[in-house]
């Protein structure tokens, strides 16, 4: 019944994506009974929006309901499994997260023909039928190599559950979905390109002013999903670390900074009409990096390329990935002429100066984090190795780039338009100068000679410090022109010009997490013993005590774990227990370890091992100045992206 | 996507001579393509078995390896209060044996003839210097061998304090 059910809706939302991303568009084209086939584009998008919807909504249903009969379920499924994980596990496996994606691009769809429904013109129209383009991709993928509701025959009686180190941490249910808001609505801004390239559009710069506020949106949820994978990682895999340079999390950093270099590049379009051609480039660019990074992650190619051949979602996505690069170079060709430039470069000291060099460093990155994490793809197709780009080449590429970039946070919003001056400039840095030295010697005279760390640290002072600057310097002329309190000042100075503010609170929100980053990875220290119940291990200020060794049973897993007393003077003010979780389907324990956390760093602990009999255990200690500032600067950063893109209330 | 659009913005309009724009965009390209691929020879990771990092000679010396092989049955010793972890590690054909030496404990169910991935170097003296260890496991599901059960590990705490 719900196998029916979620089938009948999925073969209806294909039907629909055609009707409303292919036959629409082409007669729209023609020109004939035009505003019928408008509404039916628009209602094509509700449609195809309802009954992914219901598809979805059976599936959770079939999960929780251990509806064994669905191929998915029999998959991810198990009894001994707590209903939340599931429930989440959804998109646990790629049938599922194959449609949940297409369920997320759904919403999106509805919102953005919702949210434009009064706008006349053909653009909306356009763009939601290439949405529906879109969709009827991953319709496809669904009826055929990703199909979730295959009948499974006998019905088991119970399923294995979710691949375990997917069910071991409550971020499970935050990061993955966070992630897909990010990735798919980078497909609004590319529909909204395209859409104006289609409709004849691209000259208004209409389209610009709606695709800036949704690609604010996607970028904020981007950025979200990224720090709280960072997190997971911190939280789960026990070894300490947030980011490894893993093909994963190129795949969603990469992307990433293509939406950040448009999100800068676009404010020089609006301004001084200019790169515009650039900016179709970024969208495009970002939406099929969206594209390569899922076919990176979801068709195993990355672990070896001979997974290949075993599924055939690979190439479906290569296909997709060709017929986008060939659609949007030909489009773009197209409307050559309505991309060039109207205005020019007037002063090398001006804001659009550091807005083409941001551009360029997070291009630069882009395309050096690309190339290491395509690297073993093209080693092993042209030479025959195996090999594997090591974090030592990551490092060495994005540190310096980084830190420029830090820098250059600092120097653009103290930089007006078209022309600078330099005498201005030198006297508004004297602050930000005076903090980055002051960084730089606390650095050094904590012991670090890493140049990139003292680097890192005197630029995200610097920048901070500029940053901050401009709420004050803004607020003390609204406080001597209106006789207003500082306060009410600030508040009105904000509320003024959001979008501006936002941005300035957003970099606030980078350069944190900035700080827990170059701290975290230039400071850590780390000790490993193995102890007996009684005996400690000191590392740096830190000494843990082995009380015990203990084991518990769970529904779904065993648990051992072990109860380590963190002392001080001989008293204990704190405990941490880090386990190691036995699944039934899994030969090697998952480990949860334990972190205590305050806002001057964390204790870090995980049990690497123990005796069977409880005599002894092995447990690493980590300590992380500053890593939770890592978080809550993806906090703040959100809050600067929801800052400038909230609509505003129109006047008249 | 194309790169041209932000040299022609810096170029002004008013007839300047582009080629000396181009000619910096070619040189910075081209420094940056050099530095990419010297930082990718330098820092590339080969995936081996032992017998083919012996098949290396010297040139398998001291570069960053990923030695995938089985351990060695009863080659496996281990100082606990050294955290000093030694064993042999062969292909699964059995061919080529490699000394390993590692900080750090053993993953919980290491033991003979298990599958492992060790990371580090080949020194000059004949010892693998393995940074990492994680043993080698398919996502597949398959039934654990005799002696490989999990629960055996933890049987005994079991009946502990927890339960």
């Amino acid at each position: 019944m719900t196998r029916l059910l979620a089938v009948d809706a999925l073969w209806f939302g294909l039907i629909v994506s055609v009707v409303g991303g292919i036959v629409a568009p082409i007669m729209i084209a023609r020109g004939k009974r035009l505003g019928q086939w408008v509404t039916i584009a628009q209602a094509a998008v509700y449609a195809n929006f309802a009954v992914v919807t219901v598809a979805t909504l059976a599936m959770m249903w079939a999960l929780a309901r251990h509806d064994f009969s669905i191929s998915y379920v029999a998959q991810v499924g198990s009894r001994a499994t707590p209903l939340f994980y599931t429930i989440i596990s959804l998109w646990g496996a790629l049938e599922g997260s194959i449609l949940f994606w297409a369920w997320v691009l759904a919403l999106y769809s509805a919102a953005v023909v919702y949210t434009n429904r009064n706008r006349p013109g053909l653009l909306v129209p356009y763009a939601s039928a290439v949405l529906l383009l879109i969709a009827l991709f991953f319709h496809i993928l669904l009826v055929g190599p990703a199909n979730p509701l295959h009948l499974v025959s006998p019905i088991p009686l119970d399923g294995p559950g979710p691949n375990p180190l997917l069910q071991n941490h409550i971020l499970m249910a935050v990061h993955p979905p966070l992630l897909y808001l990010g990735y798919v609505g980078m497909s609004v801004p590319f529909a909204f390109a395209a859409g104006a390239m289609l409709a004849g559009e691209v000259a208004s710069d209409d389209w610009i002013r709606l695709t800036r506020r949704w690609t604010m949106l996607a970028w904020a949820l981007l950025t979200a999903a990224v720090i709280a994978g960072m997190w997971w990682s911190y939280e789960v895999l026990g070894w300490g670390g947030y980011w490894a340079w893993d093909p994963v999390e190129n795949a969603s950093f990469i992307p990433w900074l293509t939406a950040t270099a448009f999100l800068h590049s676009v404010i020089v379009q609006e301004r001084r009409q200019m790169l515009k051609l650039w900016n179709v480039n970024l969208v495009v660019g970002t939406f099929v990096l969206t594209l390569l990074g899922t076919f990176l992650t979801r068709s195993g190619i990355i672990s070896s390329v001979h997974a290949f051949t075993q599924g055939t979602i690979g190439f479906y996505f290569l296909t997709f990935i060709a017929v986008v690069l060939i659609g949007s170079l030909v489009m773009v060709a197209g409307n050559s002429e309505k991309f060039r430039s109207q205005g020019q470069l007037d002063a090398a000291l001006s804001r659009e100066t550091i807005f083409l060099l941001n551009n360029l460093l997070l291009t630069v990155l882009c395309f050096t984090v690309l190339i290491g994490t395509l690297f073993p793809l093209i080693a092993e197709a042209v030479r025959g190795v195996k090999v594997s780009v090591g974090e030592p080449f990551f490092n060495r590429m994005t540190l310096p780039v980084m830190v420029s970039l830090l820098f250059l946070m600092g120097i653009g919003p103290a930089l007006p338009w078209k022309h600078g001056n330099m005498n201005d400039l030198k006297k508004k840095m004297i602050p930000g100068a005076i903090v980055a030295m002051i960084l730089a010697s606390i650095v050094i005279a904590f012991g670090s000679r890493s140049l990139y760390a003292v680097l890192a640290f005197a630029f995200a002072g610097f920048a901070a410090t500029m940053n901050v600057q401009e709420f004050v310097i803004g607020a003390r002329a609204r406080q001597s022109a209106h006789r207003e309190s500082f306060g009410t000042a600030l508040v009105r100075l904000v509320k003024g010009n959001r979008r501006r503010y936002g941005g300035y609170v957003a970099h606030i929100g980078i350069i944190v997490s900035a700080f827990g980053i170059a701290a975290s990875s230039a400071f850590r220290s780390e000790g490993e013993a193995t102890l007996k119940p009684g005996e400690t291990l000191t590392v740096g200020t830190v000494t843990a005590r082995l009380k015990e060794v203990w084991g518990r049973e769970e529904p779904q897993r065993s648990v051992i774990g072990a109860t380590v007393e963190l002392v001080r003077d001989g008293t204990v003010y704190a405990t941490l227990s880090p386990r190691m979780n036995f699944y039934p389907t899994s030969q090697t324990p998952i480990p949860t370890p334990d972190v205590r956390s305050t806002p001057f760093g964390d204790t870090y602990m995980n049990l690497m091992a123990f005796q069977p009999d409880g005599s002894n255990a092995t447990v690493k200690v980590i300590l992380e100045p500053l890593v939770p500032w890592i978080w809550i600067g993806g906090g703040i950063i959100c809050l600067g992206a929801l800052l400038s893109a909230w609509p505003m209330k129109r006047v008249a | 996507m194309t790169s041209p659009e932000l040299g022609s913005t810096l170029a002004p309009a008013k007839k300047r001579p582009k080629a000396g724009i181009i000619a910096m965009v070619v040189v910075l390209v081209a420094a940056f393509g050099w530095l990419l691929m010297g930082n990718l020879d330098k820092n590339v990771v080969f995936f081996l078995t032992p017998n083919e990092l012996l098949a290396k000679g010297t040139e398998g010396i001291d570069v960053p390896v990923r030695l995938g092989g089985q351990v060695k049955a009863g080659t496996v010793t281990w100082d606990a209060k050294a955290l000093d972890l030694r064993f042999d590690i062969v292909d699964t054909d059995g061919k080529g044996t490699i000394h390993v030496q590692s900080k750090g404990a053993p993953p919980q169910m290491f033991r003979d003839g298990m599958g492992v991935v060790c990371e580090g170097r080949f020194g000059a003296d004949s010892v693998f210097q393995s940074t990492m260890l994680i043993i080698k496991h398919s996502n597949e599901y398959r039934a654990p061998k005799a002696g490989e059960k999990p629960q055996e590990m933890y049987k005994s705490l079991m009946k502990g304090s927890g339960s």
